[in-house]
C-alpha cells in the first residue's frame, strides 16, 4: 500500500525540503492561499470527512467552522503531547515526514485567520523539537513561513513549545493552561477554545495526525479522501501496535481494516503464537474487549468499536495474550493515572488514590474478594462525576477488567 | 550570575516566542534553562525567572512542582529515566529494570555512588514499539535509548562516566 500519512516509508528523505516540494510539498499551501477564500479551504475539509485523531474523532472540518470571527487575533495549536500509553504515531510522523505536518498546520492557519501557531510537544520530546525547530527555519529560508506569503498579505510565524511531563496537558484546555505558563490543569467547559482559547482568544487545536493529513486532502480533493475508509470514519488512520505481537510498530490503514488484519497480518500474530486474550483499542484508557473470531473480524472505525464496547480514541492498540493478568494489568493503569491525576477535582483525586490501594493489595495476594467489590465501586462512583475526561479514563481498564475477566480477580485474592 | 546575563541571546530568543504581554508563556522554557547545569532548578534561579516574568516566586515553584521533569533537588549528573508502563511492561521491561538495578546495585530512584546516574521509573514515553527503553535526563537535554540490553546500558553509563554521552 502506498501511503498518505507515513509517505516516507515510501519515499527516501521525505525530511528533506527539495525531496518534500519535488513530491508535491507545499503546492497546496500555496494554492490555498493564492486561490482560495479561508471558508473555502474549511470546506474542503469538512466535506472529506475528517475526523480529529488525538482521541475524540471530532471532525475537524466543523471545528474549524467554529472559530469566532467577531474576536482577534486567532491562534493554532498542534497537540503533540503524545503520552497515551501505547501511542506513538505522532513522534514517527514529526521525525520522518514533518513537512507534511507543517504544512497542514500552516493550512489550517490560513483557513481560521491565525498568523501565529504554536506546536506543544511533551517535554520528553526535546530531540523532536529540535529537528522542527530546524525544519520550521528551513521553511522561513524557503518563502513558506513568514511576512506576505506568496506575495499575498497573509503571514504565519510557527513556534515549538515544550511541556515538562504531564499527560494531563494532552487534554486541550489544560495544554492551554500549559502553554499560558500555568500549571497545566483543565478548564471548566464550556466555553470551548474556538471562542475562548489561548490567551482567552479563539483558538483551533488538533492532533499532529489530524493535521498531516490536510495537505492530501486539499491536493487531491474531499471526494479522494471520503472513497476511503468507511460511511462513519472517512480516510485512513495510523494505528499504534503494541504489547504481545510479533512485530509491533504504526501501521497506516484505511478506516474498515479489521483487527485481525491489523494483528495478525502487520502485526505479524502474537509471540510463541499464544491466543489472544483481550484488546485496549485506545491505550491505558481503554476498555477492556474480550477477543473472540467476531470481534477479529469487526471492521475498525469509531462506531464499531463502540459496538464492542470500547472506544478507538487514538487507535493505540496494546494486545494482551493468555498469560496477561488483568489484575496486574489495572495495577499498571491506575499506576498511571494515579501519578497523572491533575489533583484539580477530588473525585478523579481522591478515586485514583483509593484504587491504586485497593489494586496493590488486590495485585499483591493481599486482597479479598470484598476489596474487588469495593474496587468495582469506587470506580462505578467516579464514573459522569469528574472534570476531565482523565478521570474518566481511569476506570475504563478496571470496571472492564473486572466485570468481563471475573475469574483473574478470583485467582488474585484466592492466590 | 544572572539567567538573563548568563544566557542572554537565549533568554531574548524564548521570550520572542510570546506575545510581550503574556510573558508568563516563557517560565517552562526559561525552567529548562535554569535546569541546564546542575540538574535542578535553585531558589536563585527561580527568583530571577520570577523577575523576568513579572511573577512571583510562588508561581515559579508551583510550576517546578507540578511537572515530573523539573526537578529542585540535585540528583546523578544523569537521571536514567525506564519506561515501565504497561506496553514496555508487555515486551519486558520490568525485568531489565530489576536487573539493571541489581547491577548497579542500588534501588529504583537511587543514584551510583559516584553521582553519575540515578535510576528512575517513569510512564510512557512514546516508544512502546522499542522496549525496552529509556531516556536520560541530563546536562544536554534528553535523549532517547532503545531496543536496550543491560549490556549496553553498562556500556553506555561507562561512556556517561567518561563524559560522553
Ligand atoms: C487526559 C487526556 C489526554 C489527551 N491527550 C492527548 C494527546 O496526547 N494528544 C492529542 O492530540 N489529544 C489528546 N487528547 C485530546 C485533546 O483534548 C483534543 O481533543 C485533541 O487534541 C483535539 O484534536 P483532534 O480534534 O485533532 O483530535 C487528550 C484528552 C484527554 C482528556
Ligand atoms: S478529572 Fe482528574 S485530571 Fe481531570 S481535572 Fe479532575 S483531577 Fe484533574
Ligand atoms: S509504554 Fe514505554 S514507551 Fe510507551
Amino acid at each position: 500500500m502506498t501511503h498518505i500519512l507515513l509517505r516516507h516509508r515510501d519515499i527516501p528523505d521525505m525530511d528533506k525540503l527539495n525531496v518534500y516540494k519535488k513530491n508535491g510539498g507545499f503546492a497546496a499551501f500555496k494554492n490555498a492561499v493564492t486561490k482560495m477564500k479561508p471558508n473555502e479551504v474549511t470546506d474542503v475539509v469538512k466535506n472529506s470527512g475528517l475526523r480529529g485523531r488525538g482521541g475524540a474523532g471530532f471532525p475537524t472540518g466543523m471545528k474549524w467552522s467554529f472559530i469566532d470571527n467577531k474576536n482577534w487575533p486567532h491562534y493554532v495549536v498542534a497537540n503533540a503531547d503524545e503520552s497515551e500509553p501505547g501511542t506513538f504515531k505522532d513522534r514517527e510522523i514529526m521525525e520522518n515526514n514533518p513537512f507534511q505536518f507543517l504544512e497542514g498546520l500552516a493550512i489550517a492557519s490560513y483557513a481560521v485567520g491565525a498568523n501565529v501557531a504554536y506546536i506543544y510537544l511533551r517535554g520528553e520530546f526535546w530531540q523532536v523539537a529540535a529537528w522542527l525547530d530546524e525544519k520550521i527555519a528551513e521553511m522561513e529560508e524557503a518563502g513558506y513561513l513568514g511576512d506576505n506569503l506568496f506575495g499575498k498579505d497573509y503571514s504565519l510565524k510557527i513556534y515549538t513549545h515544550l511541556g515538562a511531563g504531564a499527560y494531563i496537558c494532552g487534554e486541550e484546555t489544560a495544554l492551554l493552561e500549559s502553554l499560558e505558563g500555568k500549571r497545566g490543569q483543565p478548564r471548566v467547559r464550556p466555553p470551548f477554545p474556538p471562542s475562548y482559547g489561548l490567551y482567552g482568544k479563539p483558538t483551533i487545536i488538533n492532533n499532529v495526525e489530524t493535521f498531516t493529513n490536510v495537505p492530501m486532502i486539499l491536493a487531491n480533493g474531499a471526494d479522494w479522501y471520503k472513497s476511503m475508509g468507511t460511511a462513519d470514519s472517512a480516510g485512513v488512520k495510523i494505528f499504534s501496535l503494541s504489547g504481545r505481537v510479533r512485530k509491533p510498530g504504526n501501521y497506516e490503514l484505511p478506516f474498515g481494516a479489521t483487527f485481525r488484519q491489523l494483528i495478525y497480518e502487520h502485526g505479524m500474530g502474537i509471540q510463541d503464537g499464544r491466543p489472544i486474550k483481550a484488546i485496549m483499542p485506545a491505550g491505558a484508557s481503554s476498555s477492556l474487549i474480550v477477543v473472540d473470531e467476531k470481534v477479529l473480524d469487526t471492521p475498525i472505525d469509531y462506531a464499531a468499536v463502540r459496538t464492542l464496547g470500547a472506544d478507538l480514541g487514538s487507535a493505540s492498540v496494546i494486545v494482551l495474550d493468555d498469560t496477561v493478568n488483568m489484575d496486574w494489568v489495572i495495577n499498571k493503569t491506575i499506576h498511571f493515572f494515579k501519578h497523572e491525576s491533575c489533583g484539580k477535582c477530588t473525585t478523579c483525586r481522591e478515586g485514583n488514590h483509593w484504587m491504586r490501594n485497593l489494586t496493590d493489595r488486590i495485585h499483591h495476594g493481599k486482597g479479598s474478594s470484598e476489596d474487588v467489590k469495593l474496587l468495582l465501586n469506587v470506580a462505578k462512583q467516579m464514573q459522569g462525576k469528574c472534570l476531565c475526561a482523565l478521570g474518566e479514563f481511569s476506570t475504563m481498564a478496571v470496571v472492564t477488567g473486572i466485570e468481563r475477566f471475573p475469574e483473574d480477580f478470583k485467582k488474585a485474592v484466592k492466590a | 550570575m544572572s539567567l538573563e546575563k548568563k544566557y542572554s541571546k537565549e533568554v531574548k530568543q524564548i521570550l520572542a516566542k510570546y506575545p510581550p504581554e503574556h510573558k508568563r508563556s516563557a517560565v517552562m522554557p526559561l525552567l529548562y534553562l535554569a535546569q541546564r547545569e546542575e540538574g535542578y532548578v535553585n531558589k536563585v534561579a527561580m527568583k530571577d525567572i520570577a523577575r523576568i516574568l513579572d511573577i512571583t516566586e510562588t508561581d515559579v515553584a508551583s510550576i517546578v512542582g507540578f511537572y515530573t521533569l523539573y526537578h529542585d533537588k540535585k540528583a546523578g549528573k544523569y537521571r536514567m529515566q525506564v519506561c515501565a508502563d504497561l506496553p514496555c511492561a508487555l515486551r519486558g521491561a520490568d525485568e531489565f529494570l530489576d536487573n539493571l538495578c541489581g547491577n548497579l546495585g542500588i534501588k529504583v530512584g537511587e543514584t551510583t555512588e559516584d553521582g553519575v546516574v540515578t535510576v528512575e521509573a517513569v510512564m510512557c514515553l512514546a516508544a512502546c514499539d522499542r522496549a525496552p527503553m529509556f531516556q536520560t535526563q541530563g546536562p544536554d537535554g534528553i535523549k532517547y535509548h532503545e531496543y536496550m540490553t543491560v549490556d549496553r546500558t553498562m556500556e553506555l553509563i561507562e561512556a556517561l562516566k567518561g563524559g560522553k554521552e
